[in-house]
């Protein structure tokens, strides 16, 4: 009986990995509500979540805006290029908002948020660990998630939907940029066709509903993946990866399922 | 990094999201131009809507004075219900005329109100009377097929004749 003991060998190793992939989404959810139940101290000591609001959302400013105003420059040349074979170059304006505000800003932003902020977030808390800083403080009886954690969190969540208001409000004038200052579409049917076709509810107010949504998944795995690194170079390096990849999957799967329940090809 | 700089760069940072955001709803979205909040809502019974869809804009003298909130169809008549918040500022009379037309030839859909000479005005939660269905393009094209075909038809018959 050789090969059914290789069989067996097979089906355990796929039992193994099938258990410690639910084990560790298991502790991620566990690790999410505690960083919940542990915020208390950081919402009323504020001051935390405002260094970490200046080391996420400010020193992430550069790129969004950047990348805001190019993508739109972008969208504005493309939709151009496009329209004007329909004799519809008036509408590029409603074409760069409604990508912008329905998929590219928030998706987009939250790509750049993870790569960014993520990674630094993970690899912070990781070499906070591997150097058992964490572990000092657990000594000291000071919580490490309610004091480390919890702020880092917390404006994770806060920065990502001004960062991806700013990224779409930018996307529009590198659009108009484009679009009317250097190709000559008419200024008014520009602005006008785009507040026709923008709804606040159904636009703006889904686009902000998804870049929260975003921002909790992203933060939440930045924090958890640093807090579970192994406490080695190896370690962080990996766990910073791993943010980067995890959290960019669960940002495009996330915006599929959110835009599938938002957008059901209504107006 | 001192504690002032920092307070000072991340306030500017949320009052420019904020600011963003305020953009985003008043430039590049329909809330500096139209809200919901102060309308009132009239149905419109159409025995066809053609393409007509939720949201689209009720327009008078080509101006738009309102949306499209919602679209039922009713068993009692086998007609279209068209439901549509207009804007407050707009009074029409009772007898207004409503008639789905399209801007363009190829254009989106919409609503054109065309004011009657009543004295009283609708009210929330009146119905529009008149009403003009959409112009079907399969339907106009088959009508025109058809008189062509019955002109050419009488048209040989005048001549055996």
């Amino acid at each position: 009986m050789v090969l059914p003991k290789r069989i067996v060998a097979g089906i355990q190793s796929v039992g193994h990995r099938v258990i410690d992939s639910i084990w560790r989404l298991g502790y991620a959810s566990r690790f999410f509500l505690l960083t919940l139940i542990k915020s208390g101290t950081s919402l009323r000591r504020f001051t935390l979540v405002i260094r970490e609001l200046y080391f996420t959302g400010v020193q992430s400013l550069i790129i969004i805006l950047m990348s805001g105003l190019f993508v739109g420059m972008v969208l504005g040349l493309q939709g151009f290029e496009t329209l004007q074979r329909y004799g519809a170059e008036s509408a590029v304006g409603t074409m760069v908002a409604l990508s912008l505000l329905r998929e590219l800003g928030p998706v987009v932003s939250a790509l750049l948020f993870a790569s960014r902020a993520g990674s630094a977030m993970t690899a912070e808390i990781g070499l906070m660990k591997a150097t058992e800083q964490l572990a000092a403080m657990e000594m000291m009886a000071v919580d490490p998630i309610a004091r480390v954690v919890a702020p880092r969190f917390w404006a994770g969540v806060i920065s990502m939907p001004l960062l991806a208001a700013l990224f779409s409000a930018i996307g529009v004038y590198g659009g108009y940029l484009v679009a009317v200052i250097l190709i000559g579409v008419d200024e008014g049917s520009f602005w006008s066709q785009m507040q026709n076709a923008v709804d606040f509810h159904y636009d703006v107010v889904n686009g902000i509903i998804k870049t929260c949504v975003f921002g909790i998944a992203v933060t939440a795995i930045a924090v958890f993946e640093g807090y579970d690194a192994a406490p080695t170079a190896e370690g962080v390096s990996g766990a910073t990866t791993r943010t980067v990849v995890t959290s960019s999957l669960a940002i495009l799967g996330l915006d599929f399922i959110l835009t599938s329940f938002m957008f059901r090809g209504m107006g | 990094m001192q504690r002032a700089t920092m307070d000072l760069w991340v306030g500017l940072f949320v009052m420019a999201g904020i600011g963003a955001l305020l953009v985003l709803a008043l430039k590049v979205g329909n809330l500096g131009t139209y809200s919901a909040s102060d309308s009132y809502q009239v149905t419109g019974n159409f025995e066809n809507i053609g393409g007509l869809k939720v949201r689209a804009p009720v327009k008078s003298a080509g101006v738009v004075v309102g949306r499209v909130t919602d679209i039922q169809f009713s068993t009692e008549t086998y007609d279209a219900l068209v439901i549509m918040n207009i804007d407050s500022r707009y009074k029409f009379p009772k007898d207004t005329f409503a008639s789905i037309l399209t801007s363009g030839l190829i254009g989106e859909q919409y609503i054109g109100l065309a004011a009657g000479g009543d004295e009283a005005a609708l009210k929330d939660g009146d119905t529009i009377m008149k009403t003009n269905s959409a112009l079907v393009l399969e339907e106009m094209i088959g009508k025109f097929l058809f008189n062509k075909a019955s002109e050419g038809s009488s048209s040989e018959n005048s001549d055996k004749n």
